[in-house]
């Protein structure tokens, strides 16, 4: 496993990492919580959408869109497969 | 999209935070995650027809309704879909605010089995407001197909309240949960879980609980409000305060015991944002811990079949082609299939003219009003039923196929970048498919989008799709002047790729007018936004047939009837009283006539357009009408006839073009304004919403007719 930091938006699609900690602020950083976006949940980048972004992740069994400006919010930490 | 009596009417932008009880009548909130059958369990229990779709967001107000069990009658409210209840939306202080103060007897918290965790973090909330709750883990049926096993006995252990496993479709489980809700009434469930915070907090808490426990007596959850206290919910306090009638903090000793947990709260370094990071925290890995004990995965990926598909419709090739191939599909179903039904149907309207012009003979009735009955009144409502039914009757249901099978937030996922670069949220894309079925739904449908400048965007862009009221108008239009010359299969693939055109130039006006808004009277930046991909799910079409036909078209008809009928005999005294040397309607027509044919039309086009303010539905027998105060339309069979009377009164490829551009950009039916003026809270915003898109289809008219005459 690498433990290297970097943000969710770089992350190769069917990649998994781990929630390192939220940079967003306000109702976004609320809103990511509330779909379970803490420290220490895993995340899989499922895939692109046609246009590039945003991309699909699956967080806790749900698959969840997100723009590349929110997801380089999130930081992430390894790429564990 | 909606469409029913009440998901039009005013009724639907109503949303009570309390409501009416009889005596002896028992309340229960129906709360939930977006998007977890909380509609189909509501409809399944009262009879009701709350409409159901499978994307988030869906239920945007309070809808209420009984439920009669053993004598007794239970008042279910059906609370919008939250992921949680720390009110960060409109939605989620609807349902809190409910929750909180509209005093109900017990809750349903409606869970999805095959997404159990994310759904806990709500249970969990809940429990802390009220402890008298009932778990509904719903969508047992599609778990199982997954392979996903729920232990309900354990989950209801670790959650201290009693839990049941429903297939709400089916009905499975629903009269258990039921069972439970009258026992939970009856008797507190004795251990209802907590969440834990960390130590830091629960010594805040200890010290503020007890002040706040003898300020509010018992009237609200004690250990929920301080810890909302200590956040600083000012709306939420404010609520308190009317709620109890008396200021919270001026009561006891609540703001000093306040001050002390602050001060505790400071000391171990925890700030306002760390503290609400805290608790969210803490409620989400309650919710990770128990699922993974009560919820085990059997075989594999369970979401296998839907990442497939996924790959189909979102792909980077085969997504934005496969949304095109389906809407022609649509379309060419939707054509064929009316083609035949047309036939069937005027077939049979002819019959019943027969008989009608028998009975007038019978009772020697006089011409005048066997003409403004039979060949006015009747035949127009004929060709109404015959021509503008079978197309909403076929392209409902496979819209709503689409629809429940959860193919529209994908649609929203494969276009929300285009809508980005308009300023807008990718959810208007959503809102836009709601706008297929109806205007004012998708009006409504608009408050799924959270901030206001890009809601605003949605809803006066709406109208740029036509709404099923225009449908069988552009069908008609463009099978009569357009693709007449080739019959049969051919014919119809290429009446099916116009209008598939002709709905893009709407798709293609909504992005510009998106972007012409954003970058001048609502300019803004997108705000960030997430949009959930619900699983798929295979829709029951029996249920669909009948919900379709009965709820939706029925609807649509009987207003088209309601409004057409009165408008045919308005028309037909319009044609009949003179004044002058010419009847009222040519007078009317005569001055609408010279401003109309500078865009391709004529008084009588522009005319019905007007008239047709209440419905769209009416503008083509309008037109007819019109038309036809000077000769009567001689049968129902095929368009050809109506196709004649068309050109006998002076049309040419362009009126139909013109006409076509104009019925997709005009001012929004008076409903659709109305829900809009309701909607936005201003009537400058409900004007804005008629000028731009008829000010568009007026210069593209113009513009058409203008380079026509070059030609």
């Amino acid at each position: 496993m690498d433990d290297k930091v970097t943000t969710l938006n770089l992350l190769k699609e069917g990649n998994t990492a781990r929630v390192d900690g939220l940079l967003s602020v306000g109702s976004m950083r609320r809103r990511l919580q509330d779909i379970g976006l803490i420290e220490g949940t895993t995340v899989q980048c499922l895939q692109r959408s046609p246009a590039g972004d945003p991309v699909a992740y699956l967080i806790r069994g749900a698959v969840i869109a997100l723009r590349a400006e929110d997801a380089s919010q999130i930081l992430v930490r390894g790429e564990c497969s | 999209m909606g469409l029913t009596g009440e998901s039009t009417g005013l009724r639907m932008v109503q949303s009570p935070k309390s409501i009416q009880r009889q005596p002896g009548e028992k309340v229960v909130a129906l709360a939930g995650n977006p998007n977890v059958g909380k509609s189909t369990v509501f409809n399944f229990l009262t009879g009701l027809n709350q409409h159901t779709g499978n994307w988030p967001g869906k239920t945007v107000s309070n809808a209420q309704g009984k439920c009669e069990r053993d004598g007794r009658t239970f008042v279910l409210v059906d609370l919008p879909g939250t992921y949680s209840l720390m009110a960060h939306s409109a939605e989620e202080e609807v349902a809190r605010d409910f929750l909180c103060f509209g005093e109900p007897d017990a809750a349903i918290v409606v869970c999805d089995a095959t997404c159990l965790e994310r759904n806990l973090n709500l249970v969990l909330q809940t429990q802390e407001i009220t402890s008298r709750v009932v778990v509904c883990v719903n969508l047992i049926d599609e778990a199982e197909k997954k392979h996903i096993r729920v232990d309900v006995q354990r989950l209801s252990k670790l959650l201290g309240a009693p839990v049941v496993a429903t297939g709400a479709r089916s009905g499975k489980g629903l009269e258990e949960l039921m069972r439970q809700v009258e026992r939970v009434m009856e008797q507190e469930p004795p251990a209802a879980s907590t969440v834990q915070y960390p130590r830091e907090i629960e010594q805040a808490l200890a010290l503020l609980t007890p002040a706040v426990e003898r300020a509010v007596h018992g009237r609200l959850p004690a250990r929920w409000l301080s810890l909302k206290l200590l956040e600083g919910d000012e709306s939420l306090l404010r609520s308190v305060d009317t709620y109890l009638g008396a200021s919270l903090l001026q009561t006891g000793a609540v703001a000093g015991a306040k001050k002390e947990a602050e001060r505790t709260l400071r000391a171990a370094g925890i700030g306002a944002e760390r503290f609400v990071d805290l608790v969210t925290a803490a409620c989400v890995r309650k919710a990770e811990g128990i699922s993974r004990e009560a919820v085990r995965f059997e075989r594999g990926d369970p979401m296998r079949r839907d990442r497939m598909l996924d790959k189909i419709f979102t792909g980077r090739v085969t997504g934005l082609l496969t949304m095109l191939l389906l809407l022609a599909l649509v379309f060419w179903l939707t054509i064929t299939g009316a083609n035949f039904l047309s036939d069937w149907l005027s077939q049979g309207a002819g019959i019943v003219e027969g008989w009608l012009t028998d009975f007038f003979r019978w009772a020697h009735a006089p011409d005048w009003l066997y003409g403004a009955l039979v060949q006015g009144v009747y035949r127009v409502m004929a060709w109404v039923v015959s021509v503008m039914l079978p197309p909403m009757a076929i392209f409902f249901p496979l819209f709503t196929f689409l629809e429940d099978l959860g193919y529209l937030p994908r649609v929203a996922f494969n276009l929300d970048r285009f809508f980005k670069k308009s300023g807008a949220c990718g959810k208007q894309a959503l809102t836009m498919c709601m706008g297929f079925g109806c205007n004012a739904a998708g009006v409504v449908g608009c408050r799924i989008i959270d901030s206001r400048r890009e809601r605003l965007i949605a809803m006066l862009t709406n109208n740029f799709v036509p709404c099923n009221g225009r449908f069988p108008t552009l069908i008609a239009i463009l099978s009569m002047f357009f693709i007449t010359a080739s019959a049969g299969v051919l014919g119809s693939v290429a009446s099916a790729l116009a209008l598939t055109g002709v709905i893009l130039l709407g798709v293609v006006m909504t992005l510009l007018v998106s972007r012409l808004l954003s970058r001048t009277i609502l300019s803004g930046v997108p705000s960030s936004f997430t949009l959930e991909l619900p699983p798929y799910r295979r829709p029951q079409v029996g249920k669909l047939l009948v919900r379709s036909v009965l709820d939706r078209t029925l609807f649509v008809l009987g207003r088209a009837v309601a409004v057409a009928a009165p408008a045919g005999l308005v028309i037909w005294l319009l044609s009949n009283i003179t004044v002058g040397d010419m009847s009222l309607f040519a007078h009317c027509t005569a001055f609408l006539d010279p401003f109309a044919r500078l865009f391709g039309m004529d008084g009588v086009i522009l005319m019905a357009f007007i008239l047709g303010f209440p419905a769209n539905e009416i503008v083509l027998p309008i037109i007819m009408m019109g038309y036809m105060a000077s000769g009567t339309l001689t049968s129902y069979e095929s368009l050809d006839a109506l196709r004649v009377l068309l050109v006998d009164n002076g049309w040419t490829w362009v009126t139909a073009a013109c006409v076509m551009l104009f019925s997709l950009m005009h001012w929004p039916c008076s409903t659709t304004c109305l829900t809009i003026r309701k909607e936005s809270g201003s009537v400058k915003w409900m004007l804005l919403s008629m000028v731009i898109p008829t000010a568009v289809g007026l210069s593209l008219c113009f513009l058409l007719r203008s380079v026509s005459l070059l030609l």
